[in-house]
């Protein structure tokens, strides 16, 4: 269990703000953010590498807020790996136990099936710099499970990586979590792993935890608008907002008016997915959708998927399948017909 | 432009170069041999070597954790203390001399108290060392500050996270990660104190050091009395650094 209370540190112009939350036993956290959002000295924090304002870091109901990190039992991962230059994989990996004066031979053995689990034997005797960007990381990660740490810190640890490794190793990582149960806290700006690993992602932006949930509800259900930018809604509107028998219509720039459910009215930000507009050919009836005429004025090839933008007034971006994107034989300037559900469009 | 720089660049490097090669030219094998059989000459050169050594070593052992702290700790007047390091290279060498003087001569506030212990800087070897030191030490810890400022401080945290003790985290990896640097400064400072004089001379004109020697026999006997000897010690100092940065670049590529 870890928990951060009102955690406030300012640097200059920038501040971690009163950042609180908290993870239940053997969580998989991921914090979510743009670069500069303060998510590495929100880790460094928590590891007490760099002081804090005022707050309370807790883990495992000891309060550690004011422990040097040599006490706070964490392991720590940069991106960037940090393995010790002089020393061997090895002596990297055991370091963290000599500092706790294991013997020699309870050294060796937990080195080496530390290594072995992460695959990485043969190179024990190896010197970093001989090393692969992906087996620097996974003696990186060798040497900050080995000391057993009650909390696991990742700070971006596959950024550096290419994309073949870093998927391999980013299913590793959440293999490694999910066999020793530990808390992990795992910052990145990648959208994709943030989905793919959390059990839940907090979003991190200019300091502030906005917000902290599961992927399906930052996803699917992003509560503040800088999230559902953030997370890949491409089709974001500013408009104004009128309650009409339960519905919303909201009318964006004069231009067209959208239906959507809830309960803001006045000046709203409204947010639908590019996957959830239905491109079609021919007239779409149907009383529960937003249905609008318009052209298509750009098209990009994204491999099976073609990213299309059109026109219907204001310029909204859809995404359809290649096949039937071939089917309706679509072109740049032909007329199409879009429409999307109400239920699908978040109104913040 | 390449070859206006060339030649200027030449120019400066054959200024450099070409007055110990001279030296070396003009001085008769036979004259050589008889210079380094001098044993005069050779107590000489024992003890320049000496006593750089041990101002050195001091150097290294004071010098260090100030490296350490300048490179990596904020504190007020830091600026003025790095100015105040810069001091000693400044100076004439001769001022520099009258300086330590005034601080370990025997009514010195430093010297007074050490020459009740028995301790005396006046024409002893631990002026020399004194001398020596407070002109070299200033490389040897610049050098050093330099490399600890480019160790990225996450190896610290790291090894910290991992449940190193500050000092430990410093033994462990950072001395360590800067030995080759902290090779550079000793032989950057031994070198400066070996070629001491104006310092030296000031506090101990006795006992003889190599640059001493070689003035009072230049003085007493003339520029063709010293030749040798001055062949005899850039000799010596070339090989010495010749083997040292041998094993530098050993250890560099096994590294």
């Amino acid at each position: 269990m870890i928990e951060v209370r009102h955690l406030t540190r300012s640097v200059k112009n920038f501040k971690l703000n009163d950042i609180s939350f908290m993870s239940e036993d053997g969580e998989f956290l991921v914090i979510l953010g743009p670069s500069g959002a303060g998510k590495t000295m929100l880790l460094e924090s928590i590891a007490g590498i760099v002081p804090i304002d005022s707050g309370t870091i807790i883990i495992n109901n000891r309060d550690v807020t004011f422990e040097p990190p040599e006490n706070r039992n964490i392991g720590f991962v940069y991106q960037d790996f940090i393995l010790f230059p002089h020393l061997t994989v090895r002596e990297n990996i055991a370091f963290g136990l000599k500092m706790r004066k294991l013997s020699k031979d309870e050294m060796d053995d937990r080195t080496e099936k530390m290594a072995e689990l992460l695959g990485i034997s043969h190179l024990l005797d190896r010197k970093p710099h001989t090393l692969s960007g992906g087996e620097k990381q996974r003696v990186a990660l060798a040497r900050a499970l080995v000391i057993q740490p009650e909390v696991l810190l990742l700070d971006e640890p596959l950024s550096a990586l290419d994309t073949r490794v870093r998927k391999t190793l980013r299913d590793e990582i959440r293999k490694l979590h999910d066999r020793f149960k530990i808390n992990t806290i795992y910052v990145t700006h990648d959208q994709i792993e943030a989905y793919v690993l959390a059990d839940r992602i907090g979003i991190l932006n200019e300091g502030e935890l906005l917000e902290l949930g599961t992927p399906q509800e930052i996803f699917q259900n992003p509560s503040h608008k800088f999230t559902a930018k953030f997370v890949g809604f491409d089709n974001i509107f500013r408009g104004y907002a009128k309650s009409e028998n339960g519905i919303l219509k909201i009318n964006l720039e004069n231009k067209i008016i959208v239906e959507a459910f809830g309960e803001k009215t006045g000046n709203v930000t409204i947010a639908f997915r590019p996957e959830d507009v239905l491109v079609s050919t021919k007239p779409i009836s149907s009383s529960a959708r937003n249905t609008f005429e318009g052209k298509i004025i750009d098209m990009k090839d994204e491999g099976a998927l073609i990213r299309l933008k059109i026109d219907i007034g204001i310029p909204i971006y859809a995404v359809i399948t290649k096949k039937s994107f071939v089917e309706m034989d679509l072109k740049s300037k032909s007329k199409v017909f879009v429409s999307f559900k109400a239920s699908s469009v978040r109104v913040f | 432009m390449l070859i206006s720089f060339m030649t200027l660049g030449l120019i400066i490097f054959l200024f450099l170069f070409l007055p110990v090669v001279n030296v070396l030219l003009v001085t008769s094998p036979h004259a050589f041999i008889d210079a380094l059989l001098d044993y005069e000459v050779q107590y000489s050169i024992f003890l320049s070597f000496y006593t750089a050594a041990i101002a050195t070593l001091l150097a290294f052992i004071f010098g260090t954790p100030l490296a350490y702290i300048l490179a990596r700790k904020d504190f007020p007047l830091k600026r003025i203390v790095d100015s105040i390091i810069d001091i000693p290279i400044l100076l004439p060498h001769t001022v520099a001399g009258i300086a330590l003087l005034t601080l370990f001569g025997e009514s010195g506030p430093i010297g007074a108290i050490l020459s009740s212990y028995g301790i005396h800087f006046i024409d002893t070897i631990f002026g020399i060392i004194v001398a020596q030191m407070f002109v070299s030490a200033p490389f040897y810890i610049k050098t050093v500050r330099e490399s600890f400022q480019e160790i990225d401080p996450r190896y610290h945290h790291v090894a910290r996270t991992l449940g190193a003790k500050p000092s430990k985290a410093f033994l462990y990896i950072e001395l360590p990660m800067a030995t080759h640097s902290i090779i550079t400064g000793c032989i950057l400072s031994w070198a400066r104190a070996i070629s001491e004089f104006g310092a030296v001379i000031i506090l101990a004109y006795y006992p003889t050091t190599a640059p001493v020697l070689i003035y009072k026999r230049f003085i007493l006997f003339g520029l063709s009395a010293v030749i040798p000897i001055t062949s005899v010690l850039i000799v010596i100092t070339l090989i010495i650094f010749a083997i040292v940065k041998y094993i530098q670049l050993k250890g560099t590529k096994e590294e």
